[in-house]
């Protein structure tokens, strides 16, 4: 039984509009979608001109080959010299390899009763069924320790070197506004899409850090990258209403802060030989391995935060 | 395990928890928190030095609840706590010597990042010297590197920038190669930790096995660690970064970055290559030779300069070659006087940079030397730090740089091959940080009638005036009693074999 | 030359894409491509290290049907080694980048040589 729709109808259907707009006559962004006319490019002459100049004396004064014999000399023994360098670093290490333990092999001194204690007793002792996991952040715990402190003072380097003030924190938003697409339909409809799906896998692969592949570091990764398509996708007004600078502040805080004071407790009971009171929970499920949830919880924030500061700090020199 | 023993956990922990709270803090609040913190930690190593020394026994920490192969693990003994308190002071001395400056060369919203990276610098000083661990070693190069970096760059003019790039090119060239070498060495032995690679090493060498390999890995992380303490060849960043950087940045840098990575370099002599199995590698005539380069190469670009600051950094060039030269004797005698070195070159360098800007201020803030005529007499306190400093850097009896030039010479006697060269290259060293050292103070102690410039008084700098005299008073115990200082050295260096 | 060469293949590639990338840091006068040769440095020696973990015919070392034996699973530590190493090399990309947006933003170009002489002829 087919029922005829009457013309009003139709044209409220998906069908009709999706013909229209096949056939061209009519663009469902117009209206939506913020366009840039291309600008006439008025070349500033006069600075060009000036910058050009400075530049080339610049140039003449590093590489004045043409009036400098030895400059030409001595960029041609410095090319031909790091080319033999390279060489010989080559030949150097090569032989080293050749003498080495041959690959693949179970006798080789790198299987020895360290990598035993960790495959056999490693589900035992941390409770994690991914060894590794277990390994970095039980056995060797300092070293991530440290590691995730690495990542810290990069970011204050980077916070010193690339955040701005208030005025030329305004004048970024102009240059960023001009340089960087804005509501861009196509990037929006997909971000949308995607960046649930990415943050959600992310979230994943963090909780499941102890169970198989995966962890604090990667997952952050990950998730940092949705919030950078997010904010590539929406611009710095949708995200700073959840994400600025006081955000990134009191997160780092008070996952590193969490990290340093458990990691402390575990490390005091550890060398004092007394009995820690975590428990290990059954191996397997996710509530288990003791701090190494938890812990892989604190360093996803750190990480996601600190590569979607990056982003931020590189393209505008602010959140 | 007595309490005490937790002192290495603690100084660590506590510093790096230290640049976590910073970031949260007002800058006045972060710079309280940072004395704090050091004058603690300098504390807890005097405490756990004075136990060591009544026990007479190193201790190992595990880190966690795992021991020796398996998990982590850091250890104490005399020389790691002395030189943990050690650099806590100078830390302290450049921190406070260094903050009338601060507000003029660092907006004032970085301030509390400034402290962060200093607390972290701290903390992975601590980790250098207490660290058991080669990997560990390596992360907290790592953390070193960059918040020195940071320190250089944080006054931002072209100049600082500019160095930090370079700084951070020769020093990620550093690390890539002390982590190779790693690799290698840990390919070669399965461990990580540095009581059970000496085991291995031992072992090999006694079989003949992977000769060639374990003497490539020496060679690599030898290599890196002299790269990232710009032993001559590579210091090319090294006179803009601490010439322009602020002026506690200039401090610590010239006195403890450099010296942690030399003295992280000691440590895997001793504990993980082994002395004798180090001294039969032709690595050390390499350390010796481009040490003795530094020394003659460092005061001749001295000589030349016309910048105090630059001037006092290319110094610094020809002190690490002093230290290098040590190392490279292949003697005990030789190491006792470098790691004595190591102590009085970071006591005097320190003292210098902060003197050096006293100068600088009452001068117009330029560091030229004509400018700096009769300096001394509108800041007195600066002029006779200055003096105090070059006086020790000659090699004046009475001041520390007189203690290590005698240690140097006695090991030089002590060594066949090595003797005449080490003697010769000490003498015209000497004589040319006399030259430029001389020049500098005969300059700033010239009167000059009509200087556009205005002194300054005990009143408006009390803080600083009592900073130098800190300066030269450690200077001075240095120079005098030596002898504690180094008994102590040599019962430390007996603690690591 | 020792008798291993041809077996330990992935460790001599990885030596010499080691080289590669350290020339590159060393003598190249464009920052971008200094960062690009620090970055083959570090992927160098974490080939290096998952190479050191290798065993022929083990799987990775997460725990399958309890089986907690150690013929059956591969080397953790070099992974976990790879793992605190490839974070260091993110922070310190970062950190060279950050600078060389602020070089470029003050003098307009990457070449180091030419930042300098800019720097000279600023006298500061």
């Amino acid at each position: 039984m087919s029922k005829k729709k009457n013309a009003e109808a139709y044209q409220k259907t998906f069908a009709f509009r999706f013909f229209r707009w096949l056939s061209g006559e009519k663009d469902p962004y117009t209206g939506t979608l913020e366009m840039h006319p291309q600008k006439e490019y008025q070349p500033d002459r006069e600075a060009a001109l000036r910058h050009e100049k400075e530049h080339d004396a610049i140039m003449d004064k590093v590489y004045d080959t043409e009036h400098n014999r030895w400059l030409h000399l001595f960029h041609r023994l410095y090319q031909t010299t790091s080319v033999l360098f390279c060489l010989f670093l080559i030949a150097l290490l090569l032989v080293t390899v050749s003498y080495l333990p041959a690959n693949g092999t179970v006798t080789r001194p790198v299987n020895n009763e360290v990598s035993a204690r960790y495959i056999e007793k490693g589900l035992e002792e941390t409770g994690a069924v991914n060894i590794v996991a277990g390994m970095i952040l039980d056995y060797r715990a300092f070293d991530t320790l440290g590691e995730s402190h690495v990542l810290f003072v990069a970011t204050i380097t980077v916070l010193i070197l690339l955040r701005l003030n208030k005025t030329e924190k305004d004048e970024a938003e102009v240059s960023d506004r001009r340089f960087e697409p804005k509501n861009d339909a196509i990037l929006q409809v997909v971000a949308t899409f995607l960046v649930p799906v990415i943050i959600i896998f992310g979230i994943y692969i963090i909780l499941n850090g102890h169970l198989g592949p995966g962890g604090g570091f990667s997952g952050g990764a990950v998730i940092g990258a949705g919030l950078v398509l997010y904010l590539n996708a929406f611009g710095f007004q949708k995200t700073e209403r959840f994400f600025t600078e006081k955000t990134y502040k009191w997160v780092c805080f008070f996952s590193l802060s969490f990290y340093c004071l458990a990691k402390s407790y575990s490390f005091y009971t550890g060398a004092n030989h007394l009995h820690s009171v975590i428990p290990k929970g059954t191996p397997g499920a996710i509530l288990s391995s003791g701090l190494i949830l938890p812990l892989n919880i604190a360093v996803g924030l750190v990480v996601a935060c600190t590569i979607y500061a990056f982003y931020a700090m590189f393209r505008k020199g602010g959140f | 395990m007595d309490f005490i023993c937790n002192f290495p956990f603690f100084s660590i922990l506590l510093s790096l928890f230290s640049g976590t709270v910073c970031s949260v803090l007002s800058a006045k609040a972060a710079r309280i928190v940072n004395r704090v913190v050091i004058l603690a930690v300098g504390l807890m190593s005097a405490a756990l030095l004075f136990y060591l020394l009544s026990t007479g026994e190193s201790f190992i920490y595990w880190m966690g609840h795992f021991p020796a192969p398996w998990g982590n693990e850091i250890r104490a003994g005399v020389l790691e706590a002395g030189m943990a308190l050690f650099f806590c002071i100078i830390m302290y001395l450049s921190m406070a010597g260094g903050a009338h400056k601060l507000p003029s060369e660092v907006v004032e919203s970085k301030h509390n990042l400034y402290y962060i990276l200093v607390n972290l610098l701290l903390s992975s000083l601590l980790a250098l010297v207490y660290t058991n661990d080669m990997f560990t070693a390596y992360v907290f190069v790592e953390i070193n590197t960059i918040s020195a970096c940071g320190l250089i760059m944080i006054r931002q003019v072209g100049r600082t920038i500019e160095a930090a790039v370079r700084y951070m090119i020769m020093s990620l060239l550093g690390s890539g190669l002390l982590l190779f070498g790693l690799c290698i060495m840990y390919d070669l032995t399965g461990h990580l930790l540095m009581s059970n690679i000496k085991e291995s090493v031992e072992l090999i060498v006694a079989n003949g096995e992977y000769q060639v390999p374990l003497i490539v890995s020496v060679a690599l992380m030898c290599t890196g660690l002299c790269i990232k303490s710009a032993l001559f060849p590579f210091h090319a960043w090294l006179p803009d970064a601490y010439g322009y950087s602020t002026v506690s940045s200039a401090a610590i840098l010239s006195s403890l970055v450099s010296k942690g990575y030399i003295f992280l370099l000691i440590k895997i002599i001793y504990r993980v290559i082994g002395f004798s199995v180090f001294n039969s590698t032709r690595m050390i005539d390499v350390l010796f030779v481009f040490g003795l380069m530094g020394m003659i190469f460092g005061s001749l670009s001295a000589i030349k300069e016309n910048d105090i600051r630059r001037m006092i950094a290319f110094s610094s060039v020809a002190q690490i070659g002093y230290i290098y030269m040590g190392f490279g004797m292949g003697t005990q005698a030789g190491m006792v006087a470098s790691i004595f070195h190591i102590l009085s070159h970071a006591a005097t360098k320190s003292l210098l940079f902060i003197a050096a800007i006293g100068l600088t201020d009452v001068s117009g803030g330029s560091r030229k030397f004509v400018d700096l005529t009769g300096a001394a007499y509108r800041n007195k306190w600066a002029g006779a730090a200055f003096t105090v400093g070059s006086l020790s850097m000659v090699g004046i009896p009475l001041f520390s740089g007189f203690i290590s030039k005698l240690l140097f010479a006695q090991a030089a006697v002590q060594v066949e091959g090595k003797m005449l060269a080490s003697l010769i290259v000490l003498g015209i060293s000497t004589v040319l940080n006399a030259v430029y050292f001389m020049k500098t103070v005969i300059r700033i102690y010239t009167s000059e009638p009509e200087a556009p410039y205005e002194g300054i008084t005990f009143r408006n700098m009390r803080a600083y005036a009592v900073t130098l005299v800190c300066f030269i008073l450690l200077n001075i115990i240095l120079g005098v009693s030596s002898q504690p200082v180094v008994d102590m050295i040599g019962q430390g260096l007996a603690m690591f074999a | 030359m020792g008798p291993n060469l041809l077996a330990n293949y992935g460790e001599a590639v990885s030596a010499i894409l080691f080289c590669i990338g350290f020339t590159n840091l060393l003598l190249q006068t464009n920052l971008i491509k200094k960062i690009i040769g620090l970055n083959i440095m570090d992927s160098a020696i974490y080939l290096f290290l998952a190479e050191k973990g290798y065993i022929a015919g083990r799987a990775a070392p997460i725990v399958a049907d309890g089986i907690t034996s150690t013929e059956s699973y591969i080397n953790p530590i070099p992974s976990g080694l790879v793992l605190t190493g490839i974070v260091v090399s993110v922070s310190v990309t970062a950190l060279m980048l950050s600078l060389t947006i602020r070089l470029y933003t003050r003098y307009h170009t990457l070449d180091l040589d030419e930042i300098s002489t800019q720097l000279k002829r600023e006298g500061r």
